[in-house]
């Protein structure tokens, strides 16, 4: 049985379509990514699926159960860890996990002894009995996680769960959730724009402007790149595009780290690439640098897109979000 | 059986985060108290004329007790957009259970923790002079339940689909400032301009205070002074209170139910 089965799935707001009839699965006990750029509509997509907002057309199957006709069953079998923290940060990190149980219907004893283990699995036993204010932001979404497996999920939905954290932090709570997959057994859905982080999903759905554009695993979809991918980076990079169009017959692509080339062999092409730079233009094109590479996800989202993730500027509602959350350590 | 574990784990929530609170505890004391003891001292010697031989203290105690209950009922209540800025809601939202339980839960959440305050301050009337017998007190107690039911389910209806904190400064200066002045709170309302009177009467709070007030100068004061000093008979007072309640409790309970 699959965990997920989004059928046409859309939501609009006002005249802006937000979600454009994404259908997709994922099977139980997968790791899923939905990857894209601020705005994608990967928040929207989550808030569907787990019934904080309705499709306005549309429909999805979550843990077995519709998502407009069973909102309750649907919430019963999910866990959640949204962008921003949703914690009581006047409770201590135990009261927060006692009021979740408690609104779950977790039988006390039960309760006791998963949260016990479950803090212990985000390394948080020693600060139970603490108030989640006086928490750093790395160790909120840890709680948080432990929080989202209390009542055992039968699907954890992450939406952007390492936003905002530093680039340890970032790490630390992938190995926590990796960690959480492989003992409890749960499928994982999340959330991101990086690139790294959706790398090690088993399958992810590259999502832009609303719609799926490819779903694929990581190595299947680094293959639509034929090969390899060489940078090249010269004097006049709009010279050179054209020069490697009409001397080679290649399909280069200006980016602003230099001119992306995708070849079956790149090793064998290089030579024959620094040569039509060199010579055949007039006056000569000067090469600052060559480099070789496998294909990223980065490269395949270009190639999709025709522009980097990395290139968008963070939305003016994520820079609000981060600031609040500067804001917000009351 | 689910229904009564949600309204009791929100209710429990609430009274947690007050408990835990004691800092808000002592400064949400602090403004009636300086209420009372200020313009109770202060205003006494002049409106002695006035008050028909009443001590004004003692006419001003339920009028500061229902402030209490008052204020503490509706910033509870409004503690529903805190959690919505601070994400919170979210968390209650997303889970399988009643909204309406959740409202409801709220409801007896604020009643509870107004009560709490409200009982607080009837513990330091003995320091403005002014003694309960215990039939007294219980009356007391049940007028301060409703109120604080009927204004948590006012501040629940504001809070459903209120965004930003900015929104509740606004209610407070617009409307519940007005509400507890027109109220008869600080002065009798027995010659006061007409649009005055008005306002008090689709006040709720006006009723609670006269419930209050009626309940605490029993026996203090000569019947002919008393019914000078207050609006309605006691059963008066108790139908409209619930009768507000219930006005504002439904639609309160609609609209939460309904949240994106």
């Amino acid at each position: 049985m699959n965990a997920i089965e989004a059928e046409r799935l859309t939501r609009r707001f006002g005249d802006f379509t937000a979600v454009r009839e994404v259908s997709f699965e994922v099977r139980e006990g997968e790791l899923f990514a939905f990857l894209g750029p601020n705005g994608a509509g990967k928040t929207t997509t989550i808030n569907m699926l787990c019934t904080l907002l309705r499709p306005t057309a549309g429909t999805a199957r979550v843990g077995g159960h519709d998502i407009v006709r069973e909102p309750h069953a649907v919430r019963r079998r999910i866990g959640l860890v949204f962008q921003d923290p949703s914690l009581d940060d006047r409770l201590t990190a135990w009261q927060n996990l006692a009021f979740h149980a408690m609104l779950y219907d977790v039988p006390r004893r039960v309760f006791e002894e998963r949260a016990k283990r479950l803090l212990e699995l985000v390394d948080l036993q020693d600060h139970a009995h603490q108030e989640v204010r006086t928490f750093s932001g790395g160790m909120k979404r840890r709680l948080e996680l432990a929080r989202g497996l209390l009542h055992q999920p039968k699907v954890l939905f992450l939406d952007e769960p390492t936003l905002g954290l530093d680039p340890q932090t970032r790490r630390h709570i992938w190995d926590y959730i990796l960690r959480l997959r492989d003992t409890e057994g749960t499928t994982v859905f999340f959330t991101t724009h990086y690139m790294d982080e959706a790398e090690r999903a088993d399958r992810i759905a590259i999502i832009d402007h609303g719609r799926i554009i490819a779903l694929d695993t990581p190595d299947n979809l680094k293959a639509m790149i034929g090969g390899d991918v060489i940078l090249v980076r010269t004097s006049d990079d709009a010279r050179a595009v054209e020069r490697l169009r009409e001397a080679l017959g290649l399909d280069p692509r200006p980016t602003a780290e230099g001119v992306l080339v995708e070849a079956p062999r790149g090793d064998q092409l290089i030579p024959r690439l620094l040569g039509v730079l060199q010579n055949g233009a007039e006056p000569p094109l000067i090469v600052h640098s060559i480099s070789l590479r496998r294909p990223s996800l980065e490269d395949v989202f270009i190639k999709l897109t025709g522009r980097a993730i990395r290139d968008e500027e963070a939305s003016p509602l994520e820079r609000m979000r981060l600031s609040r959350r500067l804001w917000s350590r009351r | 059986m689910a229904f009564l574990k949600t309204i009791y784990t929100i209710w429990y929530r609430d009274l947690l985060r007050f408990l835990r609170d004691r800092a808000r505890i002592i400064s949400s004391l602090g403004q009636p108290l300086l209420f009372l003891i200020v313009f109770g001292n202060g205003l006494a010697p002049a409106v002695a004329a006035g008050m028909g031989g009443v001590d004004f203290r003692a006419f001003l105690f339920p009028g500061i007790l229902s402030m209490a209950v008052l204020f503490t009922a509706v910033f509870s209540a409004v503690s529903i957009v805190w959690d919505r800025e601070f994400g919170f809601l979210k968390e209650v939202l997303v889970a399988p259970v009643s909204r309406t339980a959740v409202a409801l839960g709220k409801v007896a959440g604020g009643s509870t923790t107004a009560l709490i305050q409200g009982s607080l301050i009837m513990l330091l009337a003995p320091l403005v002079g002014v003694r309960f017998t215990l039939p007294q007190v219980l009356t007391l107690v049940v007028m301060m339940i409703l109120v604080a039911a009927t204004m948590t389910s006012f501040g629940i209806l504001i809070a459903a689909r209120m965004r930003s904190m900015e929104g509740f400064h606004m209610m407070m200066n617009f409307l519940l400032m007005p509400m507890f002045f027109v109220s008869g709170a600080f002065f009798p309302l027995r010659q006061v301009p007409l649009w005055m009177e008005w306002l008090a009467r689709v006040d709720p709070v006006t009723y609670g205070v006269d419930a209050m007030r009626q309940t605490a100068l029993q026996g203090l004061v000569p019947e002919p002074i008393l019914r000078m000093l207050i609006l309605h008979p006691l059963e008066v007072n108790l139908i409209a209170l619930i009768a507000f309640w219930a006005l504002f409790l439904i639609p309160a309970v609609w609209l939460f139910s309904r949240t994106e």
